[in-house]
């Protein structure tokens, strides 16, 4: 077996959608530093280098007016128990153009692994990004993600990202967002996750809502567990007139685990608006008193309360 | 149907913070009967129901609740479940998230059944809701009130419990919701399984087979559901009145 398929049959083994076999679907699968297979479809570019020991740069463009209808496939990963993936990402999607991005990060059997992601995107006036980025992790935790972005949405643009841990544990993460949002554009940003053992997350969302009517929204939804620990900092600024935002963190834990959330809603404009919720705790009594009444017990009615929180 | 006792509560008393919230609380109830506890709010309705299903916090000081001749004091709720008694809350929980369609097969799974639509479709359809219109839907702030606890009857049907206790069926429902509510009760009582439905609402005794009335955390009255409906309504005196100390020694016990 070669090294594309023992990655695409990881990320299968992990859940993941078989897309790679699709012609329509255009795809890019990266282990480590090694291209192991690209599919391209029209209004799409993808260039991929590689810089130095461990890193590539991948260039991607959505051509002007394209509309991608099938979503695109990045499977990144690395196979054996120890490794470093840096990838350093610049997107651009051109004027009215539009894609969707499925990220599928794949460490099957990491021990000590580490991820690390440097992304410029810019999302030109009427285009729109989204990027879902689903992580299949090994049980052990020893997966580090270090992940740092940097967006800029022109006018009427839209972003979405999606964070999803699929499969295993955490590890560590570390995710840092900035954003520019211009003139009736749209900034989404969504993270879920589940934390065990010792992992470590650590979330900084940011974004800057400059242009008159534009809008932004963060949620950030995490349940820990055991010795887990979880950072969430939340930053909304608006700057013009008719900019609306909300901030949303929900962070549920037990045993001895620790979270924290900072949200910071900076207005600087009479005319804007930011609103934002927080809430920590454990789960809760009703909900799970509900569940118990109907014969599960409590690791049971626990598990099924969290997994609607994650799911939602 | 057979007369069988299928709940017994002897000399059950609870305190909370080092107040008194049931004293010396006794009744049984048959398979397949309905037992209305009726009082004012705040008498200690609610906090029974807690008591009865083991909730955390709500453990009895003293006294014996029997199920099926089995003593179940000290239990977790999930094992009291397991033999049978499950609760309906007066305001469902919300679950971000979480489908109908999972809701009610956690009922079916927790009595070892295999999940199938077409059983949690019947569930939907005995509570009047559109099996197709909410399997999918999640049971969050987009239902209302009395759409959840439709969704919870139809839930606590597929568990074919021996005794259900309906806290409040009837509050915050509309009058559709309500007649289905007492649909859903006759069919209970059909299937044998043994109803303790709490309430504030005197109408709601018509639909019990015996009633309790609760005042201040004791049993003032047991009888016939008229009797006690004609005695709430007429004759109570509310608890924090200055007559109650009198008016509890002239009661006559049932």
């Amino acid at each position: 077996m070669d090294d594309y398929e023992m990655m695409v049959d990881a990320y299968k083994e992990a859940g993941g959608d078989d897309v790679f076999a699709d012609s329509d679907v255009a795809h890019i699968v990266l282990e480590r530093d090694k291209v192991l297979g690209t599919n391209s479809v029209d209004g799409l570019e993808v260039e991929v280098k590689k810089q130095k020991k461990g890193m590539v740069a991948v260039k991607v463009t959505i051509l002007k007016n394209y509309k991608i209808s099938n979503p695109v496939h990045m499977c990144f990963g690395v196979l054996p128990e120890k490794g470093k993936q840096i990838i350093d990402m610049e997107v651009e999607v051109e004027k009215n153009a539009s894609v969707e991005i499925m990220a599928d990060c794949v460490f099957p059997n990491a021990t000590e692994v580490v991820h690390e992601m440097e992304a410029d995107i810019r999302v030109h006036e009427g285009g729109s990004y989204l990027y879902e980025e689903n992580h299949f992790h090994g049980d052990e935790g020893g997966v580090k993600v270090l992940a740092k972005s940097k967006i800029t949405l022109e006018k009427e643009s839209e972003f979405k990202t999606i964070f999803n841990l699929r499969k295993g544990r955490i590890g560590e993460i570390d995710f840092d967002y900035e954003s520019v949002v211009k003139e009736d554009a749209v900034l989404e940003m969504i993270a879920k996750m589940q934390g065990y053992a010792d992992d470590k997350i650590r979330i900084r969302e940011a974004g800057d809502l400059i242009g008159k009517g534009s809008r932004g929204y963060l949620e950030t939804k995490i349940a820990l567990q055991e010795e887990a620990e979880a950072e969430v900092l939340n930053e909304l600024t608006a700057l013009a007139d008719g900019a609306k935002g909300h901030v949303d963190c929900t962070e549920i834990i037990k045993d001895n685990a620790i979270a924290r959330a900072v949200p910071i809603v900076d207005v600087r404009d009479p005319g804007a608006k930011v609103t934002h919720e927080a809430a920590i705790g454990s789960v809760d009594n009703t909900q799970l008193q509900t569940l118990m009444a109907h014969g599960l017990d409590e690791e049971e009615a626990t598990d099924v309360i969290v997994q609607g929180m994650l799911n939602s | 149907m057979e007369k069988r006792k299928v709940l017994e509560v002897n000399n059950l008393n609870l305190e909370l913070d080092k107040s008194k919230i049931l004293t010396d609380f006794s009744f049984d109830l048959e398979k397949g009967e309905v037992l209305a506890v009726i009082g004012p709010n705040g008498c200690g309705k609610s906090s029974l129901a807690y008591t009865l299903m083991g909730l955390s916090g709500y453990e009895e000081k003293s006294g014996e609740i029997k199920l099926n001749d089995e003593k179940i004091n000290g239990m977790p709720t999930n094992k009291i479940a397991e033999r049978g008694m499950t609760l309906a809350w007066q305001e469902p929980a919300r679950y971000e998230g979480v489908s109908v369609r999972k809701f009610l097969s956690l009922s079916l799974k927790s009595q070892g059944e295999e999940v199938n639509d077409q059983k949690l479709a019947e569930a939907l359809e005995e509570v009047a809701i559109v099996p197709s219109k909410y399997l999918d839907r999640k049971i969050d702030d987009t239902l209302s009130g009395g759409e959840r606890k439709r969704i919870e009857l139809a839930s606590i049907l597929l568990m074919e419990p021996e005794v259900v206790i309906l806290d409040e069926p009837d509050s915050g429902v509309d009058v559709v919701a309500l007649n289905n509510i007492s649909q859903v009760i006759k069919d209970f009582r059909e299937k044998g399984t043994g109803v303790i439905l709490i309430t504030h609402n005197e109408e709601m005794l018509q639909m019990a087979d015996r009633s309790i009335l609760v005042c201040n955390g004791e049993i003032l009255r047991k009888g016939e559901p008229e009797d006690i409906s004609r005695y709430f309504k007429y004759e109570c005196v509310p608890c924090e009145d200055e007559n109650y100390q009198e008016h509890l020694e002239v009661s006559t016990f049932g």
